[in-house]
């Protein structure tokens, strides 16, 4: 399969169970079936209210097309998601087309989120039955027509390759020849999984279905969208959040050539040009005063200290066992320590951007987006007009990571579209990008624990402090001062800690907006658990594997993978003077993973990252290749925030603007990543985050192992590691 | 006022400014959209195409350096030899992930291949350490120039 079949799709197809039926003959005499979501609905708690999700179309002409309600951004969905579907249908994958789903909740939403969003590691885990499910269905239905046509009994007749087949009498017909007659079949009640030793996809490794266009220049992303008569335009927004335009002097930039009109908005001005280098001339042309606004005396620190109050006082309780105070008080030892972990942008590597042709009565949207509901709600909000006014066009990602979460880009595309005769694009140059990104959130938690005589902890007591980006994004998931996302990896831990007490407290800085990041609460909270639990282990004079090891009686998949991990890494060998081996663990997005990462501290306090051990138990595997590309990925995308990830503001600004002040993890940096998977026949876990979140502590772990130093702020400051000379 | 300028082997006309970066006029102008933007200064190589076969940042190449020189693109890179090889080495090492980097990152594979049969991992730092990939592909780069680089040698 190519990319370049991968076809955009804004009409409605909104067909109810029965509704399906219906729609098949209007289908070319092809068959078209919509399906629930049981685990969905179980979820967004409306029983009875089954509304259809994935959709399957088999053309007469044998075509299968998918309506992908995930979205492509690297992780490989579109691979894996289509591997459920074909195994239980029996196609193979090249028989599959794949087609962008329109915007719809109702029909599209992600089971495990409630709304049409790829997000939070969860494609596979909220698609693993139903999807599978639906498979099932259709080739039930398939072989029903089949078994009709030849006045057979349907269970002498079996599915495979494409075709039903009866056996007995060597009959066979294409899936294509019995479309239309399938579509006239009662939808099963209920449908039989295949065995997982009959798989014949799930856990083989498959070639991604994506990528044949990503190497020849021709797949398209959000930027690429080129309406006919499109311009461009670049713009500068508010340096200061929530700052105003006071006055403008575009006389320059009006004469540069190629550039076509001037937008002034509220907090913005944008150049609109034929072309990106004409609206960037016309950018650095203009003259803009602005009023900062209300946060001009942001800062960094400011912020950090207004959580580390937050934490004194009472937050909510995450999770309470026994009681944590008291045991810490008639603890042996008692060990404290404070944590911060900073804002961080996204940089997708395809900046932020949005294509707009805004009509009056309608308003037609090209962009690469995480969530195309959201953007078609919030883009008709910004254009006066009701959401079914608004067509949007979805395409692949350049990167989302969470940013493509938000709708921020459309709604501004849409504020200048509004100015626009005719389409424009709206690409935000990287400096932009990085300074009015969605950023994950600063954190501060202050953590104790009591150990006993043998150096045992006894009691855990945890208080943070941060925003909820789930009471902004998705205000129902925000609970008497709790949401599963800020907590997780914070709570529920795999060790055994008798007395354990974690609060929240929710706090929202004024004047820098926040976000989901890759690996979201994980992001912060094993950062925290997995150093602290380090610390443990050092007060306790104890290895770190063998202190966790001991903690894990109620763990038995987190003692696997940390067993695996400690014994393929060679955990402890001797190392040169220098460097030191670090190790972390965590159970988040319904994964088991243990890391062991091998750094070298140079004498200027320069840190490299050589190798990382990861020992992986995530459930099924459905494409092993993918679990390995995405711990790669996700180790990489943690390495380059431990070692350098931070957004700070100065007077309400963000300090950082391109990949110079805000650097990446590159090639000649780029550790060696061993990935060791276990085998398991669990339902699979998540698997696009799960890298991220532990390299870090692992990393600042095994930076204390080569000298001795515990780091508790991200990122790694080789200052406090320089030697002294 | 307006340049002539060799893309691909064929000739393009166009009136811009004579500092608009190449880039622009690709995306832009003539539509060629498989180059991309990542952030007009350098430091990614997101937008790398090969001015005379040297791998060049086209966001920072203005339309008026380019004279007689011959640009190619990731459209035509697997017209040539070493790009067609770091292409399929690509797509057998399963590289790419959200893909958006991966033109420049084959530009600059395919410059270094060309002029280097036989790459070191030093080499390959060299050749690819101004190509960002935030998906961390890097691991998977390696390996597939150097199995590009094998058939190569075997000429293949």
């Amino acid at each position: 399969m190519k990319a370049d079949r991968i076809a955009s799709r804004s009409d409605e197809a909104n067909l109810s169970r029965r509704g399906f039926l219906a729609s098949a003959a209007a289908f070319g005499g092809g068959l078209v079936l919509s399906l629930n979501l049981p685990f969905g609905q179980s979820e967004a708690g409306a029983p009875g209210d089954f509304a259809p999700n994935a959709f399957i179309r088999i053309g007469s002409d044998g075509q299968v097309v998918l309506t992908m309600p995930y979205v492509e951004m690297g992780q490989g969905t579109y691979t894996s998601i289509p591997m459920l579907i074909a195994e239980e249908l029996e196609v193979n994958l090249e028989q599959v087309r794949l087609e962008h789903a329109p915007p719809n909740e109702k029909i599209y939403a992600n089971p495990l989120l409630g709304v049409q969003a790829t997000g939070n590691s969860n494609a596979m885990r909220g698609g693993w039955k139903p999807l599978r499910e639906a498979g099932a269905t259709v080739r039930t239905m398939l072989v029903a027509a089949a078994a009709r046509r030849w006045s057979v009994d349907p269970k002498s007749c079996r599915a495979h390759d494409g075709e039903v087949i009866h056996d007995a009498s060597g009959r066979h017909l294409k899936y294509g020849e019995l479309a239309a007659d399938a579509a006239q079949m009662a939808v099963p009640e209920s449908v039989t999984l295949k065995r997982p030793e009959d798989f014949k996809l799930i856990g083989t490794p498959a070639k991604r279905l994506d990528v044949s266009g990503k190497v020849n220049g021709t797949a398209r992303y959000g930027i690429d969208a080129r309406p006919p008569g499109v311009k461009i335009a670049t713009l500068a927004q508010s340096p200061a959040f929530g700052g105003r335009v006071r006055s403008l002097d575009d006389t320059a930039a009006k004469a540069v050539k190629g550039v076509r009109q001037i937008v002034r908005l509220d907090d913005a001005v944008a150049v609109v040009a034929d072309h990106m280098g004409a609206a960037k001339k016309g950018l650095a042309a203009l003259k803009i005063e602005w009023d900062d606004g209300p946060h001009a005396g942001l800062s960094s620190e400011a912020v950090a200290r207004e959580l580390e109050q937050a934490t004194l006082g009472s937050g909510a309780v995450a999770q309470n066992i026994g009681d944590a105070d008291e045991a810490i008080a008639e603890a042996v030892l008692k060990v404290d320590a404070a944590y911060h972990l900073p804002f961080l942008a996204h940089a997708t590597m395809e900046p932020m951007n949005c294509t707009v042709h805004f009509r009056n009565d309608e308003c037609e949207i090209w962009i690469g987006t995480q969530a195309i509901a959201r953007v078609q709600t919030m883009a008709a909000q910004a254009a006066g007009l009701p959401p079914a006014k608004v067509i949007v066009h979805n395409h692949l990602l350049g990167g989302g990571f969470g940013r493509r979460l938000e709708a921020d880009c459309a709604v501004r595309a849409v504020q200048i579209a509004r100015h626009v005769e005719g389409p424009v694009k709206v690409v935000w140059t990287r400096e932009e990008d990085i300074q009015h990104d969605m950023y994950r959130p600063y954190w501060f938690d202050r953590i104790s624990a009591g150990l006993d005589g043998q150096g045992r902890p006894v009691a855990w007591k945890n208080r943070f402090a941060g925003p909820s980006v789930i009471a902004r994004w998705l205000p129902p998931g925000f609970k008497d001062g709790l949401d599963p996302d800020s907590t997780e990896g914070a709570i529920d831990l795999v060790y055994d800690l008798p007395n354990f007490h974690v609060q929240f407290t929710r706090v929202e800085p004024p004047g820098i907006p926040t976000g989901f990041w890759r690996s979201v609460g994980p992001s912060h909270n094993v950062f925290v658990t997995e150093s602290f639990i380090d610390e443990l282990a050092a007060t306790a004079k104890q290895d770190a594997v063998a202190y966790r090891r001991a903690l894990l009686g109620k763990s038995p998949r987190a003692s696997a993978v940390l067993d695996l991990a400690a014994e393929k890494s060679g955990w402890g060998q001797a190392m040169p003077k220098g460097r030191g081996r670090g190790v972390a663990l965590q159970f988040v997005f319904g994964s088991y993973m243990a890391q062991v990462a091998e750094v070298e501290v140079s004498k200027d306090g320069n840190v490299r990252v050589h190798r990382v051990v990861c020992a992986m138990d995530c459930g099924t595997v459905v494409n092993p290749d993918t679990v390995q590309a995405q711990l790669q990925s996700g180790v990489i995308f943690g390495t380059t925030a431990a070692l350098y990830g931070e957004i700070t503001l100065k007077n309400g600004r963000v300090e950082q603007g391109n990949f110079d002040t805000y650097q990446m993890l590159r090639m000649n940096e780029a550790p060696t990543i061993d990935v060791h998977i276990v085998k398991s026949a669990e339902p699979p876990g998540g698997m696009g985050e799960t890298g991220t979140s532990l390299i870090v502590p692992a990393i600042s772990n095994a930076i204390f192992a080569a000298t001795g130093k515990r780091l508790r702020k991200m990122p790694v400051d080789s200052n406090v590691l320089k030697q002294p000379a | 006022m307006a340049f002539t300028i060799s893309i691909n082997g064929s000739r393009h006309s166009i009136d811009v400014d004579g500092d608009t970066p190449l880039l622009w006029v690709l995306r832009d102008v003539l539509g060629m959209t498989g180059t991309k933007f990542g952030c007009g200064a350098a430091l990614c190589g997101a937008c790398t195409v090969h001015i005379d076969g040297v791998a060049t940042r086209s966001c920072i190449t203005s339309i008026d350096s380019i004279e007689k020189s011959a640009v190619t693109t990731i459209e035509a890179i697997g017209a040539t030899a070493a790009g067609a090889r770091i292409q399929k080495a690509w797509l057998e090492h399963e590289v790419v992930q959200c893909g958006y980097c991966q033109s420049g990152q084959i530009m600059s594979a395919s410059a270094l291949l060309a002029s280097n049969q036989n790459p070191t991992d030093t080499d390959i730092d060299d050749a690819m350490s101004g190509n960002i990939c935030r998906c961390g592909t890097y691991v998977r780069i390696r390996e597939a120039i150097k199995l590009a680089a094998q058939t190569n040698t075997k000429g293949g």
